[in-house]
């Protein structure tokens, strides 16, 4: 068991060295000086001069790369120009309510869509089934920026029920920090619902066809009974590989989400990065979403011996 | 001839028949006459006359400032100055932004955005995807670099690369197709590479390999023609996700430049007055989501349609 542990995590090393490569060479794909461009176009002559010499980029590429991933692994991802400070300190200031409003979406989509895809595959064919697989193609093809202006129209302006935008820490009291997450959450929720549902209507029928459910039902356990301990239990797994995928989804739908709605965190600050052309910044951001997406769908593989007991490493 | 007999030699013809219909019944036969593909796909034609005969369309040009017509809504008349100074009258369908530019112009001028983006970034992708999924999947010694390679650029998530692409070459149609393209890549090589490895295991590819045919004609000639079906619904994937990427990146101001009209730049440009004009968000916004929905549709469709394996998949 520590022995697949160990396995698995070594095997994350080539993927998140190859990111490493990937995100490296972006800015070296870039027309123009690596030094200019990440010392902003404010810099003076002096700046430029001083991050050529620590970023070594006199030396030749390899070597280039070498001190890169020597700052990378202690943590160093250079310094903002534009917010003057060290990337990765400002990735930690900007990280609450990115975690806020990822952890409220799933743990929304989760409650809503199981159940759901749940209820369509044990009445396969019938109208909610049909009602279902209808919305998620809908839930995969609008917009998370036209659904959360429909959303803040509807709710914010015309009803008045909840903020327009804007974010307020957990620390300035719970009502108000969960009051401007509702309508960002329910935003980013509907595309993971879609897909969390499908999954799970699909799994879920696929095990409803197994010689367990009919011995199951043989034995008189009731219909709940039979769908949740037995159908949805034996499904777990193709569902929460789907959440590890779907975060890659979710990273794309913050950076939106959080334009829209006006909160400080990653996702916002991804753009205006990418709006004042701050390099680090950008490096830092996909840097980090990068690991986190990685760093997930291991907890999602690992999560698997517990969810199957048939799965033995 | 006894009653049940002849009932039975019926039966017979009739099956044999039925079976006949059954073998002649071409691919395109069967997506013909599957309904997803046939409303997606009359939406799709519909969007695709609107983006071609966009200038016949009672258009005025899209980028055309007037400063009289500023912030007018749907269904009001005014009078446009073109740049010539004449003076033309127009109704304006679905209003105007807040520099006086048609925004029913605009919304039919951006189907050609959409639509261009879209199939040019599934064709790029899919291109680069079959060569990488084939070599992959073909030439054993590449296989292990190559994947880790698309293991890498599958971690970092879609938008962040397209994003980060288009920052760094600043935004022209050609740096968007390609940004949008480039993170699909490692998902179509996945696809072909895992079909090239149940083909090659084929009799008439071993027939071929015994023939000595050579390996580029192997891989393309007899291998990659088997792949089609699912590279159709896989690219027609791609153009939905691609579509709604560009919105994005037009959306959040990364995109193509703001006076090019795009579905997301008419949106872009309608947010800091959207309390008094929601229609500068909405009307883009549906024909996007429309737009999206039709493809997706259509996807689905021809999935059930060619690929039914996948279909029972998900």
């Amino acid at each position: 068991m520590l022995n697949f542990i160990a396995r698995r995590i070594l095997a994350t090393v080539p993927v998140l060295a190859i990111v490493a490569v990937l995100v490296f060479l972006l800015l070296r794909l870039t027309p123009g000086d690596p030094a200019a461009i990440l010392a902003g176009d404010a810099a003076s002559a002096d700046q430029i001069a001083r991050i050529r010499i620590s970023l070594g980029l006199d030396q030749p590429i390899i070597v280039q790369f070498g001190i890169w991933i020597g700052h990378l692994v202690t943590g160093d991802l250079g310094e903002s120009f534009y917010y003057k400070i060290q990337v990765a300190d400002l990735i930690a200031q900007r990280l609450e309510p990115t975690l806020s409003l990822a952890t409220l979406t799933i743990l929304f989509s989760v409650l809503v869509s199981v159940p759901l895809g749940v209820i369509a595959a044990w009445r396969f064919g019938g109208w909610f089934d049909r009602a279902l697989m209808g919305f998620s193609v809908m839930g995969f093809s609008i917009p998370v920026f036209v659904l959360a202006y429909i959303l803040i129209w509807i709710v914010s302006l015309k009803l008045g029920w909840l903020p327009v935008q804007g974010y307020k820490r957990i620390a300035d009291g719970f009502w108000p920090y969960l009051q401007h997450l509702i309508l960002p959450s329910i935003t980013l929720s509907v595309i993971f619902i879609a897909l969390i549902a499908r999954v799970t209507r699909a799994s879920v029928l696929e095990s409803l066809g197994e010689d367990y459910i009919r011995t199951a039902r043989a034995k008189g356990l009731r219909e709940s009974q039979v769908l949740i301990r037995h159908a949805l239990a034996n499904a777990a797994v193709p569902i929460v590989t789907v959440i590890g995928i779907g975060i890659a989804l979710l990273i794309g739908g913050v950076v939106v989400t959080e334009s829209v709605y006006a909160i400080p965190g990653l996702g916002r600050l991804t753009v205006d990065a990418v709006l004042a052309r701050d390099f680090p910044t950008i490096q830092g951001v996909i840097l980090f979403f990068s690991l986190v997406y990685v760093g997930v769908n291991l907890l999602v593989d690992l999560s698997y011996v517990f969810l199957d007991p048939r799965i033995r490493y | 001839m006894p009653a049940a007999q002849s009932k039975a030699s019926e039966l017979e013809t009739l099956s044999v028949e039925a079976a006949d219909i059954r073998v002649t019944e071409s691919a395109w036969q069967r997506v013909r006459k599957n309904w997803s593909v046939r409303i997606g796909g009359a939406a799709l034609a519909l969007l695709l006359l609107i983006a071609v005969s966009a200038p016949w369309l009672g258009t005025v040009d899209p980028t055309l400032f007037d400063a009289a017509s500023r912030d007018l809504v749907p269904g009001q008349r005014g009078e446009i100055t073109t740049l010539d100074g004449e003076i033309i009258k127009h109704k304006f369908w679905f209003g105007s932004d807040s520099y006086g530019r048609d925004i029913y112009s605009r919304v039919m001028y951006g189907a050609r955005v959409s639509l261009t983006v879209a199939v040019l970034a599934a064709l790029l992708s899919l291109a680069f995807g079959i060569v990488c999924g084939l070599s992959a999947g073909y030439l054993r010694w590449l296989d292990g670099i190559l994947m880790r390679f698309m293991d890498g650029l599958m971690a970092i998530p879609a938008i962040l690369i397209a994003i980060a692409l288009v920052a760094m070459w600043r935004g022209s149609l050609t740096t968007v197709i390609i940004a949008i393209a480039i993170p699909e890549i490692p998902r179509v090589t996945r696809l072909v590479r895992s079909l090239v490895l149940s083909i090659r295991e084929e009799p008439y590819v071993e027939a071929a390999v015994a023939l000595g045919t050579p390996t580029w004609k192997i891989m393309f000639g007899h291998i990659l023609p088997n792949t089609i079906a699912p590279l159709v619904v896989q690219g027609t994937y791609i153009c939905a996700a691609a579509i709604l990427v560009e919105a994005i990146l037009s959306f959040l101001g990364v995109g193509l430049p703001p006076d090019i009209p795009t579905w997301g730049n008419i949106m872009a440009e309608g947010r800091p007055q959207f309390n008094q004009y929601p229609h500068n968000i909405f009307i883009p916004g549906v024909f996007l989501a429309i737009t999206v929905l039709a493809v997706n549709i259509l996807g689905d469709g021809l999935r059930d349609t060619l690929d039914p394996k996948m279909a029972k998949r998900v």
